[in-house]
């Protein structure tokens, strides 16, 4: 049964651009993967170890300025400064994970809270990052390594690839030893302890693979859009849209972010299109909403609450 | 010491006090039930704006818009215990803590909907005046502020401390069973717990309306800085906030003097990640 589900919606995610054509229709599910696969990172420390983090924009933020300064800096096509972006993300996961996850997990939020605030700062004024201005990407591609589309369409495809890799990990990861590390320590992070698993250690590993895949999506943002500023790459409204995707969805779970990314995006797509600038205001009191019900009433998100009417009927 | 300086340190103070006082709200919430009110910086904005429009409104000055945002916001904490807090307090560590994000998001973009993004400002005479002790001159708004603030987180700590009050709301935070067995009523010493954490944060929103601007995001600065007060001061510990607040404040104006205006917070969020690195429980905290 679960594995037809899967079946039919693979068929469903690579033909859905070819039956919904429109430039509108193909951005909107571009970018929907694009934030599945933020989120499905954050989900890495925030759903399966347990650890919420509020400022995983920042290493969004290296993926997307690693990838500007690779085009900005040296010329290359933005696609080759990934590794840079992904290398300064990782680095800054254990400059805050090495002190705060050996503490309880309110330390660890609230550090994140001030290194995303502190990054945007010093972003918003440093020249090499374009200050306030913000980065571009080539206007006009130059080879096919700029990977500079005018259809939305091949950054579907990529974005879809990216995405199932990055979900076959978690299954893989799911798996394996550390999974089961991680849920005991969500489970109890004393009991963990008690039974010899490594907790800091392994709730530092788990933040640099979420700081490196969400730097990843990072650089396929500058990639697509070609345009970076401190708002849009390193705002902390982006790390809450990250985390309310995978809680929405089901925190914890494979599927749950890609679950949330699929009801959030468009929502916010279609409300800006329809609002205006007015919209993004809009949708913030209602994500606030939302994440507010979430906690009150159903944290284990749609998921949970799927599988409940599940073993009920 | 040159009059600049001391000008600058001063003035650190008395901005130093009015962060002890909203940041000792946050962590008697902390201290009483392991939470962390993520939408504190919020709660300062809603204040500033009950301010700003009771003065915009009505006409009412510092000794009217004070008490009552002090009011205001003493429901809205008791409204947001039973709501928010109460039913995610049991539940996973990522409930809670969304609990208060959640809240924090829908109040700031509310804000932002109903007031407008425009930066807003009291008029600059609402406390007039000011003097000259010793070549460092004294604006009245900020020193009006500053001791109020710090009179009532004094005032806060001696409450927690010295009263029956104090004890029933120590004893429900130390063992809410054996609490409930002596005869005290842990939902109700939590709701008043809220009621004075959101109070005081009413009281020092107001103060700083006087001589800040208001905005829908205002309260996201503020919110980082009670983090880095209340982390620096030990979780939970009055007193604590004090001595951090007042350091935090002297900290930022010696910044803002020396490098610069921009990078004056830069500085306090490098120093939040530093302590979390060599001293995490704090000055005055227990880990």
């Amino acid at each position: 049964m679960a594995r037809f589900v899967l079946a039919v919606a693979i068929a469903i995610a690579l033909v859905f651009p070819l039956v919904f054509s429109g430039a509108f229709y193909e951005r909107v599910a571009a970018l929907t993967l694009l934030y599945a696969i933020a989120a499905s990172a954050w989900n890495l420390i925030g759903g399966y170890a347990g650890q919420v983090s509020v400022g995983h924009v920042v290493f969004f933020g290296c993926g997307a300025y690693g990838a500007a300064v690779a085009y900005s800096e040296w010329g290359l096509p933005p696609i080759a400064g990934l590794p840079l972006g992904v290398g300064a993300a990782v680095l800054l996961a254990a400059l805050v994970g090495v002190p705060t996850l050996r503490l309880s997990g309110h330390y660890f939020t609230m550090a994140t809270v001030a290194l995303a605030e502190l990054i945007r700062i010093l972003v918003g004024n440093v020249p090499v990052l374009g200050a306030a201005v913000g980065l571009m990407g080539p206007a006009v591609p130059r080879s096919v390594w700029d990977l500079s589309f005018t259809s939305s369409l091949p950054y579907y495809y990529l974005f879809l690839a990216v995405l199932a890799g990055l979900l076959l990990f978690t299954w893989w990861m799911e798996r394996s030893r550390m999974g089961f590390y991680l849920r005991a320590i969500k489970g109890s992070e004393r009991a963990a302890r008690s039974l010899g698993i490594p907790v800091g250690r392994y709730k530092l590993y788990a933040l640099m693979l979420s700081a490196g895949f969400t730097a990843v999506a990072g650089a396929l943002y500058l990639v697509m859009v070609g345009f970076v500023d401190p708002d849009s790459g390193v705002g902390i409204l982006l790390s809450v849209k990250m985390l309310i995707m995978a809680a929405l969805g089901g925190a914890g779970t494979l599927f749950g972010p890609l679950i949330g990314a699929l009801i959030l995006v468009p929502l916010e797509e279609i409300s800006n299109s329809l609002l205006g600038g007015q919209g993004s205001g809009v949708t913030f009191v209602v994500y606030g909403g939302i994440i507010l019900l979430i906690a009150v009433f159903q944290p284990g998100g749609i998921l949970a609450m799927v599988a409940g009417w599940w073993r009920k009927s | 010491m040159s009059p600049i300086l001391l000008q600058v340190i001063v003035g650190g103070l008395l901005l130093g006090a009015v962060y002890a006082l909203f940041s000792s709200g946050l962590t008697l919430i902390w201290g009483m039930m392991n939470v962390v009110n993520f939408a504190h910086g919020d709660f300062v904005m809603l204040a500033m704006y009950v301010a700003f429009w009771t003065w915009a409104i009505i006409g009412g000055g510092p000794l009217l818009f004070t008490p009552l945002a002090a009011f205001a916001l003493a429901v809205l904490g008791v409204v947001v215990y039973f709501g928010v807090v109460k039913p995610v307090m049991g539940g996973p560590m990522l409930a809670q803590m969304l609990g208060t994000f959640g809240l924090a998001l829908f109040l700031r973009y509310s804000a932002f909907w109903a007031f407008t993004a425009n930066f807003r400002t009291l008029p600059e005479d609402m406390i007039p005046g000011s003097f000259v002790v010793g070549g460092v001159r004294f604006e009245a708004a900020k020193v009006v502020a500053g001791i109020v603030a710090l009179l009532l987180t004094i005032g806060l700590h001696l409450l927690l401390t010295k009263t029956r009050l104090g004890s029933r709301m120590l004893a429900v935070s130390e063992d809410r069973q054996a609490a409930m067995l002596m005869g005290i009523r842990p939902d109700r010493m939590q709701a008043i717990a809220w009621a004075l954490a959101a109070g005081a944060t009413g009281v020092a929103g107001a103060l700083i309306a006087t001589f800040f601007y208001v905005s829908p995001t205002v309260g996201e600065t503020l919110a980082v800085i009670a983090f880095v007060v209340v982390s620096l001061g030990g979780f939970g510990s009055v007193p604590g906030a004090l001595v951090a607040g007042l350091l935090i404040g002297v900290i930022e104006s010696l910044s803002a003097f020396w490098i610069g205006a921009v990078y004056k917070d830069v500085l306090v969020y490098a120093l939040f990640l530093v302590v979390l690195w060599v001293r995490p429980q704090g000055l005055f905290g227990k880990l």
